[in-house]
């Protein structure tokens, strides 16, 4: 579904990544690790096309992302949710509106779809929420809030940048928990990580590959993993 | 654009609008903006129309009057007056000619001598008024004809001063178009400067709307209705306002019938309404130009 052949990613003339492959297939879990500044939000960026490829080839649903066009970008952000560390809500809408944004941006009805919103909201453990601003959210509500939106259009693939930064150690697995359940759904999954904890007790759960950067480079992380 | 898309813009999408947050400052400003403007415009527009009816009115009047003035002795004056009548009527291109009487040579030296005037006693000239055809007389023959017959008779054919009149009248119309336009032109940026401002404001808003999957479009759509609304809003007022003010100038006859009046007549009220919608599509076209341009910013 996503694909990146031999991606390296320039600004300013610093390389932050170089000759990265990787491919996310359909049911494939993939954790990426690396320290901070490594360049995970980088990689994930590119996979969304928040940023393009300097060199290589990013192939997104069959579709160079070169030749996407701004539309065609918008159209396969519908299929790929995104969870960003920082949640990015719309402070001044209801959690369910939130949630459903994909869904209204799509010109879908919120309303046609509500036993489906309410259902996701449950999911996540938030339906009692629905009406809430998401300032009023903890840390770990506004966390799987953000699963709910990443999820809520069925995506091919999820993306999840830190997802798991803020959180405490039991809404971690919690979080973990859903992640599993929707890769068991058939849905590609790449999470960035620093979090090796979480990593070991998701390899319990679910065949997942771990990939480290380390010198801008993608590689397969140790069997201390 | 369509009619089933103006009605769309207008009616809007609730969902979409409540996306961005309202800007309230801005809305108010632009709205202020837009009545000024607009009530500027019925100045404009009524300066315009008043100065174009002032030159055709002096253009068809005085084009094809003409006037000759016999100044001579007492003794002489009603034979030469006979004598130029004569050549008039004799004169191709003249359509009539007539010698003016003492009550409208009184009526004419009434605004600076008063109404009493012994006209009969002084020593004024005699006027003839001559109206021409349509393709008019040759000016240089009549004068010399008039000058055989009746050596006191000066051919007075109004273009020395109609000409740099009706270019007058002509370049206030020029003018008012001119401000017509000036308008509209600071609308637009005034327009473009709040929206680029609400879209600064609300640059986090529509990354988060670009990340969830909405197109340039849908993002643009949402500021440009509220732009071309409040706009269309202001206006309507602006407009209003300025056509109550022009129904309360005081009437042409009243204020002596300078410039024939400056308000609008008969169908030309018809005319200011035109602002309104021509706000809206300005602000229409300028919010959406700013928002697709910012947009481009913003992967």
């Amino acid at each position: 579904m996503i694909e990146l052949n031999e991606v390296s990613y320039s600004y300013g003339g610093d390389a932050l990544l170089s000759d990265i492959s990787l491919r996310l297939a359909p049911g494939s879990f993939h954790f990426l690790t690396g320290p901070s500044g490594a360049g995970k939000s980088t990689l994930l960026k590119l996979c969304y096309m928040e940023l393009m490829a300097t060199h290589g080839t990013v192939t997104i649903f069959g579709r160079p992302a070169h030749e996407i066009s701004r539309d065609g970008v918008a159209s396969v952000r519908r299929r790929v949710g995104i969870v960003h560390q920082d949640c990015q809500f719309l402070d001044h809408l209801p959690l369910l509106e939130n949630v459903a944004l994909p869904l209204t941006v799509s010109g879908q009805s919120t309303e046609a779809n509500m036993a489906e919103m309410q259902d996701l909201l449950a999911w996540v453990g938030l339906a009692a929420k629905m009406r809430s601003l998401p300032p009023e959210l903890s840390g770990g509500e506004r966390q799987r809030a953000a699963l709910a939106r990443a999820v809520v259009m069925s995506p091919d693939v999820i993306l999840a940048d830190e997802p798991t930064g803020n959180l405490d150690w039991e809404m971690s697995l919690r979080l973990l928990t859903l992640l599993v359940e929707l890769n068991r759904m058939g849905k590609a999954i790449l999470v960035a990580t620093h979090d090796l904890n979480l990593i070991r007790h998701a390899k319990a759960q679910v065949a997942a590959r771990v990939l480290r950067i380390k010198d801008r480079r993608l590689q397969l992380a140790g069997a201390d993993l | 654009m369509k009619l089933s898309k103006a009605i769309a813009l207008i009616k809007g999408d609730p969902r979409a609008d409540r996306a961005v947050p309202p800007t309230g400052v801005t809305a108010q400003l632009t709205v202020l903006t837009a009545a000024a403007m607009a009530f500027l415009g019925v100045f404009a527009l009524a300066l315009s129309l008043a100065t174009g009816r002032l030159a055709d009115r002096w253009a068809s009047e005085l084009a094809q009057s003409s006037t000759v003035r016999i100044s001579a002795p007492a003794e002489q004056l009603a034979a030469q007056t006979a004598a130029a009548l004569r050549v008039l009527e004799q004169t191709t291109g003249v359509q009539s000619a007539r010698a003016l009487d003492v009550a409208e040579q009184r009526a004419l030296l009434a605004p600076w001598f008063g109404p009493d005037l012994p006209v009969e006693t002084l020593p004024i000239p005699q006027l003839i008024e001559v109206v021409e055809t349509r393709d008019g007389y040759d000016a240089e023959g009549l004068r010399l004809r008039l000058r055989g017959e009746a050596p006191g008779a000066v051919l007075d054919d109004h273009t020395r001063w109609r000409r740099p009149l009706i270019e007058a009248a002509g370049r206030l119309n020029a003018l008012g178009l001119v401000s017509l336009v000036l308008i509209g032109v600071v609308m637009v940026a005034m327009i473009t400067l709040a929206a680029n401002a609400a879209l600064s404001a609300n640059a986090q808003v529509i990354r988060v709307l670009r990340l969830v999957g909405a197109r340039d479009n849908y993002i643009a759509r949402a500021f440009v209705r509220r732009y071309t609304l409040r706009a269309l809003t202001g206006a309507l007022a602006g407009t209003a306002l300025g056509m109550v003010a022009m129904a309360l100038l005081p009437r042409a006859d009243a204020a002596g019938g300078f410039l024939t009046g400056l308000g609008f007549s008969g169908a030309g009220w018809l005319v200011p309404l035109l602002i309104p919608p021509l706000a809206a599509i300005i602000a229409f076209w300028s919010t959406r130009w700013a928002a697709l341009r910012a947009l481009k910013e913003i992967t």
